[in-house]
């Protein structure tokens, strides 16, 4: 009864509104077995921030084609942390330059799936570092 | 620091991680959980049930922003406006255990008030609408000082009632073309509506709906009535004292258009009065006593099950399942075997 179970915030930020991308991951998480929260449309880094916290999840997926990732990123991450959930995995899917790819590693996103990931990829690559914390 | 002190101090995260603690069942939040019931029993728990599309997010979003504002002058002072906790349930996959929790998407408009908690839970099996520590989780809520607790129900058919035993008023949300009289004359959900509300009221079909819905509240509580039949003035009266159920809440119907706010101050009138109307008459104490009994019966149940099966021998399972499976036995004979030891 007491099974832990993998939860997930799926939010798109910044103003366009294509969110196909965004409800197929989290269709295929909801596949996996993980509960995700879809918050929808026009998120803020502070609607976002704020849902991570009420939800207490254990990711947050963020769905950007504006090209503003390098501005987000940063902010939501100083906005868990200020929250105390520095352990919140960020993941990002959307349109990323490659070149952009490595600095967003570096300030600690879990993975950057593009257009073609195949949704395993994400499920697995998300299973593992979750669950490895867990047991941990 | 402990999670139960720093949510006593008012500390969000503590809040969340409680949550999870209790919807998972671990020991801490079990322990939590006897903690902080002695502090709880505060809250107003209003449930929001209907089926599903009827708008259910949308007036829970509507409704907490009318809680939101400050009072009106009227009762003297004006007063902080009330804390809103929400619970909102959306149903577990029963083939992969997942869920997607969709009902921030219509709450968006709370975002950034530290008035206000939102959290989604998923089913995770149970049937009747809520899922089974939703009401473990609206105690937390409850002990960490929310005024009102509104419970959104998932989307609910005909049967999902557990809401009515949780919450202190249930709205039933309906909305036009959803079903004909005859619906409306079933058992199940619009039985346990202490108000009723058409949502969606600029869509066509509203009054065909109303008119159904004030058809099933008038067989349920008759009031006397003149009409013309063949031209003649025909008079019913009411059934003698006695005959009928003595009840001083009538179910109200309401018109809504959740996403424009039309409607909204209407219903939070009927919020109130149900609520005054609750702890005039004793019926609030009467729904406690019926809600902690419930919950209890509950846990007690689970907890029977779950001594049983460890007692029991798997082997011996196995074998009286196998007989019922081959129509040697049949599930009632096998009970009986299982827990007397009957003869076969």
């Amino acid at each position: 009864m007491s099974e832990r179970k993998i939860r997930i915030l799926i939010a798109k930020p910044g103003l366009d509104g294509h969110d196909r991308g965004a409800k197929v991951v989290a269709r295929a998480l909801r596949d996996a077995g993980m509960e995700v929260i879809y918050t929808g449309l026009r998120q803020t880094p502070e609607m976002i921030a704020e849902a991570a916290l009420q939800e207490d999840v254990d990711a947050v997926g963020l769905s950007i084609l504006s090209g503003a990732h390098m501005a987000l990123v940063p902010r939501i991450f100083e906005l868990l942390r200020a929250n105390g959930q520095g352990h919140v995995r960020i993941f990002l899917g959307g349109i990323v330059p490659d070149d952009d790819i490595p600095k967003l590693i570096e300030m600690g996103v879990s993975g950057v799936y593009g257009p073609g990931t195949l949704t395993e990829v994400i499920v697995h690559d998300l299973k593992n570092k979750i669950s490895s914390e867990l047991i941990g | 620091m402990d999670l139960v002190a720093s949510l006593l101090e008012g500390n969000r995260l503590s809040l969340a991680r409680l949550i999870t603690q209790v919807e998972n069942r671990t020991s801490e939040g079990l322990a939590a959980l006897s903690e902080l019931f002695p502090s709880t029993g505060r809250a107003h728990l209003i449930g929001v049930t209907g089926a599903p599309g009827t708008g259910k997010s949308s007036l829970v979003n509507q409704l907490t922003l009318a809680y939101r504002q400050p009072m009106k002058e009227t009762s003297g002072r004006r007063k902080d406006p009330l804390r809103v906790a929400i619970v909102a349930v959306d149903p577990t996959s029963p083939f992969t255990g997942g869920a997607i929790l969709g009902d921030r998407v219509r709450m968006r408009d709370l975002a950034g008030d530290p008035g206000v908690f939102i959290r989604s839970m998923a089913t995770r099996g149970s049937l009747g609408g809520l899922a089974s520590a939703t009401a473990a989780v609206v105690q937390i809520l409850d002990a960490a000082g929310f005024d009102v607790i509104l419970i959104e129900t998932v989307g609910a058919g005909q049967a999902e009632v557990d809401i009515a035993r949780l919450a202190h008023t249930t709205l039933v949300i309906e909305a036009p073309g959803l079903g004909d009289e005859i619906q409306a004359i079933k058992a199940g959900l619009l039985e346990v509506a202490d108000i009723l509300v058409v949502n969606k009221a600029d869509h066509p079909g509203v009054e065909a709906t109303e008119r159904a819905l004030r058809g099933m509240l008038q067989l349920a509580h008759p009031v006397p009535h003149i009409f013309h039949h063949h031209g003649k003035l025909e008079r019913v009266g009411t059934p003698p004292v006695g005959q009928i159920d003595q009840c001083d809440w009538i179910p109200p119907i309401l018109r809504t258009v959740a996403t424009e706010g039309i409607g909204i101050p209407d219903l939070m009138d009927s919020i109130d009065r149900h609520s005054q109307y609750l702890r005039e008459s004793g019926e609030w104490q009467r729904r406690e006593a019926a809600r902690l009994e419930n919950e209890l019966n509950n846990l007690l149940l689970e907890a029977l099950m779950s001594r049983f099966r460890t007692s029991m021998q798997e082997a011996h399972y196995g074998s009286v399942l196998s007989e019922v499976l081959a129509r040697q036995l049949s599930p009632w004979q096998a009970v009986e075997v299982l827990i007397n030891g009957g003869n076969r």
